[in-house]
């Protein structure tokens, strides 16, 4: 696979505009119950803060901040601009979708149907070293949605 | 009558290494044969791990298709074989470090080694408190009031051992500070090293910064205020001609696989008076004299601290990887690693956006930098050279405290070896040169 293959051009734009990024500058919504999350990648020091707002079991706001390689801030990127409207339980299939894409080694393909620009991380299922900085922000976002609920 | 001269400057007597015998070296070597991405592989992360010459990898072999039986046991004639193997590679070992025999001891890494040196310490103030063992051990005993002190730029292996030691002994912690070019501020260390300094432990070579510690001072500190000297020898014992006795440390240690062995094989130097007075480890078989339901006692150092059946085979590699670097020369294989790491640092420092961590191009180092780009995290740096074939460690190296000292939490490193050309590094400057404009920087 080639290196391009991994760091779509999505994945490229993502990492440097950052869809959510600014958890202290963005207020949760006035009535929805938040949660969040803070995950830690110790290997390469990949870090996370994620708040999951929640409003009549719809996602309205999802904000972050986090500090780590290209994937895991593009993933994260991808991941709020894709959630937020979503309903909590499409929220939980989606994040188990992507889950079984990544930890497939390649062997699943991502259906774009159901996760849209997240199908581009599609490529780091091949690299387990980088499976963890795709995946990253779904954890924390998993975490976060169990508190909020 | 004949006069038998010889020559008093070996250093012009034997050439110097070029690329052509590198070629040859990396030959012997089956791992750098293979290409990587469709492009023939740059391997520059000896500093974690080493590849294997086919004469270490034959010598493993070799044990287990004709000698393969436990050490130290058994009348049988394999087990003789094997035990005569095990204790020669020991001497070869002793012999490459300049140590005597009884103070070689075999441990699985340098991690071990230092953890053995920790516990040994804490136990010697058990015995110490029950009246146990020999009575120097009251000596060596660390407890409440005493420091032990480190530096800022340690590996982990050689932090974490004594952050423990001191949470069980009541002993406090203390580090000897880096200054902005990353070397030891030696002024700090002379007010740190005081009459409550136990025990220093520090890096010969730093993994990070590439530096080579100034031993000969630093012993000076400990000796005047009568503390252990603990050397960690990771990045310098595969590197260059290390005589223990002349660095006058009270104990060494490092890794086989560091040094062109297989994994699971370390050595840990200490002196014997040392060794022969400290509680063991780890207990169990082969390290004993006398059994009895309710207490044991102890062989003398090295069986005192080789529980258990031992490492045989690796302990034949590492001899015979000892031997393939000596073959070589120590100090001319220091010498081209010099080059090739001030080729690494002088060509670094022409690339916009590049920061190298420890001493700039001119000042000495070993055959390794590592640095950051920026605006590229480590790990996409270390993807985008592996699609080049190009394989170098990224992240914090186990060395948090440093790094988060020079404000990074992730860095690349680029370490070369015996093998390595200068061909080599600068494939590797040339593709590192194209990383940001790739990642849009």
């Amino acid at each position: 696979m080639s290196l391009d293959q991994l760091y779509q051009q999505i994945i490229l734009d993502h990492s440097k505009t950052r869809h959510g990024s600014g958890l202290s500058a963005t207020a949760a919504p006035e009535g929805a119950s938040t949660g969040q999350s803070h995950q830690l990648n110790p290997v390469c020091g990949d870090e996370v803060t994620l708040r999951v707002a929640v409003d009549h079991g719809k996602v309205a706001q999802i904000s972050w901040d986090g500090e780590g390689c290209s994937i895991s801030m593009a993933s994260a990127s991808v991941l709020s601009e894709m959630a937020e409207g979503m309903s909590v339980d499409e929220l939980h299939e989606t994040i188990a979708a992507f889950r079984e894409v990544l930890r497939s080694r390649g062997k699943v393909h991502a259906d774009p149907e159901i996760l849209g620009d997240a199908a581009a991380f599609e490529g780091v299922a091949r690299y387990a070293a980088r499976v963890k900085c795709a995946m990253i922000s779904w954890v924390a976002a998993e975490d976060a949605l169990k508190q909020a609920s | 009558m004949a006069v038998v001269t010889t020559p008093t400057t070996l250093e012009h007597a034997v050439p110097a290494m070029d690329n052509a015998e590198v070629l040859r070296i990396r030959n012997d070597f089956p791992a750098l044969s293979q290409t990587v991405n469709g492009q023939p592989l740059i391997y520059l992360d000896s500093g974690a791990t080493s590849q294997n010459p086919l004469s270490v990898i034959e010598a493993e072999q070799e044990f287990y298709e004709q000698r393969n039986a436990a050490v130290h046991r058994g009348a049988h004639h394999l087990a003789v074989e094997a035990t005569d193997a095990f204790e020669d590679a020991r001497q070869t070992v002793a012999d490459f470090i300049g140590a005597n025999y009884e103070e070689t001891v075999w441990t699985s890494n340098a991690t071990e080694g230092l953890n053995l040196i920790s516990y040994a310490l804490s136990n010697a103030a058990l015995w110490a408190s029950q009246g146990r063992g020999d009575r120097r051990l009251k000596d060596l005993a660390v407890g409440p009031g005493d420091d032990i002190v480190v530096t800022e730029m340690e590996h982990h292996a050689n932090l974490i051992p004594w952050q423990e030691l001191a949470f069980r002994t009541g002993a406090t912690l203390r580090y000897i500070p880096i200054d902005n070019s990353g070397s030891l501020d030696l002024e700090q260390a002379e007010a740190i090293i005081g009459e409550r300094t136990r025990l220093l432990a520090f890096t010969h070579a730093s993994n990070v910064l590439g530096i080579i510690n100034p031993v000969q001072n630093l012993v000076a500190m400990a000796r005047k205020q009568g503390a252990l000297v603990v050397l960690d020898a990771c990045q310098s014992a595969p590197h260059l001609a290390l005589d223990v006795k002349t660095l006058d440390v009270d104990f060494a240690v490092f890794s086989g696989h560091k040094m062109l062995a297989p994994t699971g094989i370390g050595v840990l130097y200490g002196k014997q008076e040392l060794l022969d007075a400290l509680p063991p480890f780890l207990t169990g078989g082969s390290m004993i004299t006398t059994v009895t339901m309710e207490r044991a006692e102890y062989l003398p150092a090295p069986q005192r601290f080789e529980a258990g059946t031992q490492r045989i085979s690796q302990a034949v590699a590492l001899a015979t990887a000892v031997n393939y670097l000596s073959e070589t020369g120590l100090d001319r294989l220091h010498r081209w690693e010099s080059e090739l790491g001030q080729r690494m640092v002088a060509g670094l420092e022409r690339i916009e956006g590049i920061r190298v961590l420890g001493p700039g191009a001119g000042v000495e180092r070993i055959g390794l930098a590592a640095f950051d780009v920026a605006g590229v995290h480590a790990h996409d740096v270390g993807q985008f050279l592996d699609a080049r074939g190009i394989a170098v460690r990224v992240g914090h190296h186990c060395a948090q405290p440093l790094h988060r000292r020079l404000g990074l939490t992730a860095t690349t490193r680029a370490s070369a070896y015996l093998y390595n050309t200068t061909d080599d590094i600068d494939q590797f400057l040339d593709a590192v040169s194209g990383v940001r404009s790739y990642f849009r920087v």
